[in-house]
């Protein structure tokens, strides 16, 4: 068996492992942190499956949430309709056997489904470039919150309790692992460096007879597929999503991740996640401490004016990110040359 | 006839919707015309310009008895609309120097570099306008003093039209021909139609292209605060996040009336405006907002230099 296999499959072994010794033990004795080790998952799932899109393909998606808010969606109503019948056959909804085949099965199903609506959004707007692709992405983004938000079936404003909160360190961190390969061999295979060549000159690949177009919409599919297998994890473990936490500033949240990890850097990404799930907890915290003036608190405390600052400043100074990749810095060189 | 004057009612609602989102897509339209970038915090710029006017008008309040009149009468209507137009004016003014400060600090430093850094700045310098004044005056929606005194236009028969829609209308309007005076008649206008042509042909010509890009900052940006007073001497509730959806909607007009062309950016203004209405009219509310990102979706597809647009080669 040749390296990156097997790596998978010891990786999901230890998440097995971890999950079956140390989850009870863990949530039970540290919930807070149970919870953001959770979020810490689910975010590096959405990060990373946008770095396909927004770094290694070089096509800027503003509308993640959108297919996130599918996955939710799509899990939590079949969950909610579905769940009763399997539990039927598998001996109730206590059994562990039934909980962990429920999830698996209504994760599955979200992932299908956001990628299938990525397909039917990506075919027409991977036509266009660069800001315009941008803007409708998150019009389209939009367009699936305002969609679910007038359909009654799924709570509309409402929002919608989802039965069962199943979702485990297991489940999130093989779905991390899975998606990491998926991404990293994706990337690394022969046919893989299509995505590459797509990013780094759009005329001169089609030159070569790539098929530009074919790329960009399996970037997104698979993309997509993981932002709605993160959506599902998301609704499995909060049991109650409403339309509002798939807005543009979730989409943004994503895109920041994936900026300051370095678009294009599935390790700078996943370390990025993990920074920007954490730091906003811990300047919640610092602004409850004795040394922050209770004028300031507010500033410490909202997330977007810090990641605002992050964006432009990092723009300013360091466009690629903390774990930019050379193949970036090397086309700014040429472009900043060539204009 | 009814179904005519239902029609005619529903053009003057959607002409005055309309015309603010052709306020804001100038905005956009022009800073492409000469950076060839959009400025997605030109939505939030809106947003300021109200807020400068939510502030401004209590300084004011006393000498113009804003609030104290509640109709218009041949005596008071020039002091009444000297007080609004003297609030509209300083809210353009602070905004420009908003807009040509955002320019100098984020955009002019990136001025080199791939564009989508420049987007992703712009995308930085929206949350951070948002969440600032989220931070500093509050989330909450507030109370927009009342600048002129609303009241139904007399002598329409059955169909009712607004003072402050008629405000809309005609400030619009006399904007638009100041603005087409100053592009076309001055020098700076012949300034920025150069740029916009060949930046690099330009300077050579002794133009300096930063003084012209700051001032095309400035007049977008001033016309955006008039677009955010106006609208909300309409609907008098303004919130840190109302500059987002009129924001993408004004530049979805400006991409229909083909982006970087200022006549066009006010005619798809106008088109959106209407289509909007309609789309209210005819019994689908919950999708007004749908309408602007269908509408963007088609154009692109179909016609991506928009109506008046010219074509562009991509050249290698």
């Amino acid at each position: 068996m040749s390296r990156g296999p097997l790596s998978l499959i010891v990786a999901l072994f230890v998440c097995l492992a971890v999950s079956l010794f140390g989850e009870n033990f863990i949530a039970s004795n540290f919930a807070y942190y149970y919870d953001i080790l959770i979020t810490i998952g689910i975010n590096v799932i959405l990060a990373t499956s946008l770095n396909l899109v927004n770094g290694y393909t070089g096509q800027f998606s503003l509308g993640h949430a959108g297919f996130m808010a599918i996955g939710a969606y799509a899990s939590g109503s079949w969950s909610n309709n579905i769940d009763p019948i399997i539990f039927g056959y598998l001996g109730g909804s206590t059994s562990p056997l039934a909980t962990n085949v429920c999830l698996f099965v209504s994760v599955l199903f979200a992932g299908v489904l956001a990628a299938i609506a990525g397909f039917a959004v990506g075919v027409p707007s991977l036509r266009l470039k660069g800001d315009y692709l941008a803007i409708v992405t998150l019009g389209f983004g939009e367009i699936i919150r305002v969609a679910i938000l007038n359909t009654d079936f799924l709570g509309a404003s409402r929002g919608l309790s989802v039965v069962g909160s199943y979702t485990n360190l297991f489940w999130t961190y093989g779905s991390v692992v899975l998606c990491i390969y998926v991404v990293l061999s994706l990337v690394h295979s022969t046919y893989g460096r299509g995505f590459l060549t797509v990013r780094d000159d759009e005329v001169a690949a089609e030159a070569m007879g790539i098929n530009t177009t074919k790329y960009k919409v399996s970037a997104f599919v698979v993309g997509s597929f993981f932002a709605g297998i993160a959506g599902a994890l998301y609704a499995h473990f909060k049991a109650f999503i409403t339309p509002e936490g798939f807005n543009f500033f979730r989409s943004v949240d994503v895109v920041v991740i994936v900026i300051l990890g370095g678009m294009g850097s599935t390790v700078g990404v996943t370390v990025a996640a993990v920074l920007l799930t954490i730091l906003p907890e811990a300047l919640r915290a610092l602004a409850h401490t004795q040394f922050v003036p209770p004028a300031y608190q507010g500033l410490l405390e909202n997330r977007l004016i810090l990641y605002s600052l992050l964006l432009i400043i990092l723009m300013l100074t360091r466009p690629q990110g903390l774990f930019g990749d050379r193949f970036a810095s090397k086309r700014r060189f040429i472009r900043s040359r060539g204009d | 006839m009814d179904r005519l004057l239902e029609a005619l009612q529903q053009l003057i609602n959607g002409v005055s919707l309309g015309s603010i989102y052709a306020l804001i897509a100038l905005g956009y339209t022009m800073v492409y015309g000469v950076l060839r970038f959009i400025n997605f915090a030109h939505g939030d710029i809106y947003m300021l310009g109200a807020y400068s006017g939510y502030l401004l008008a209590p300084l004011f309040a006393r000498f113009f008895k804003f609030g104290q009149f509640d109709t218009f009468t041949p005596e008071n209507t020039l002091f009444i609309l000297s007080g609004a137009g003297l609030i509209m004016i300083l809210s353009m003014a602070i905004c420009a120097v908003i807009g040509v400060l955002v320019e100098r600090i984020a955009y002019r430093p990136l001025r080199d570099r791939p564009r989508l850094n420049v987007l992703i700045t712009a995308i930085g310098v929206s949350l951070f306008l948002q969440n600032m004044t989220q931070y500093r005056l509050g989330a909450d929606p507030k109370a927009f003093p009342q600048l002129i005194p609303i009241q139904v236009v007399e002598g329409l028969g059955t169909m009712t039209v607004l003072t402050s829609q008629l405000a809309i209308i005609i400030a619009t309007i006399i904007l638009l021909i100041m603005l087409r005076l100053i592009v076309m008649k001055t020098k700076i206008g012949l300034a920025m139609r150069a740029l916009s042509l060949n930046p690099t042909a330009c300077s050579i010509m002794g133009v300096n292209n930063d003084v012209v890009i700051s001032f095309t900052f400035a007049l977008g940006s001033a016309l955006a605060a008039a677009a955010g007073i106006l609208v909300s001497m309409d609907s008098p509730s303004i919130n840190p996040l109302m500059g987002n959806l009129p924001g993408i909607k004004a530049f979805v007009a400006a991409v229909l009336g083909g982006i970087g062309n200022i006549p066009g950016a006010a005619l798809g203004g106008l088109i959106i405006g209407i289509l909007e209405t309609l789309v209210i009219a005819i019994g689908f509310p919950q999708w007004r907002d749908g309408i602007a990102f269908a509408v963007l979706i088609v154009i692109l597809l179909f016609k991506p230099t928009g109506i008046l647009g010219r074509i562009e080669r991509e050249k290698v």
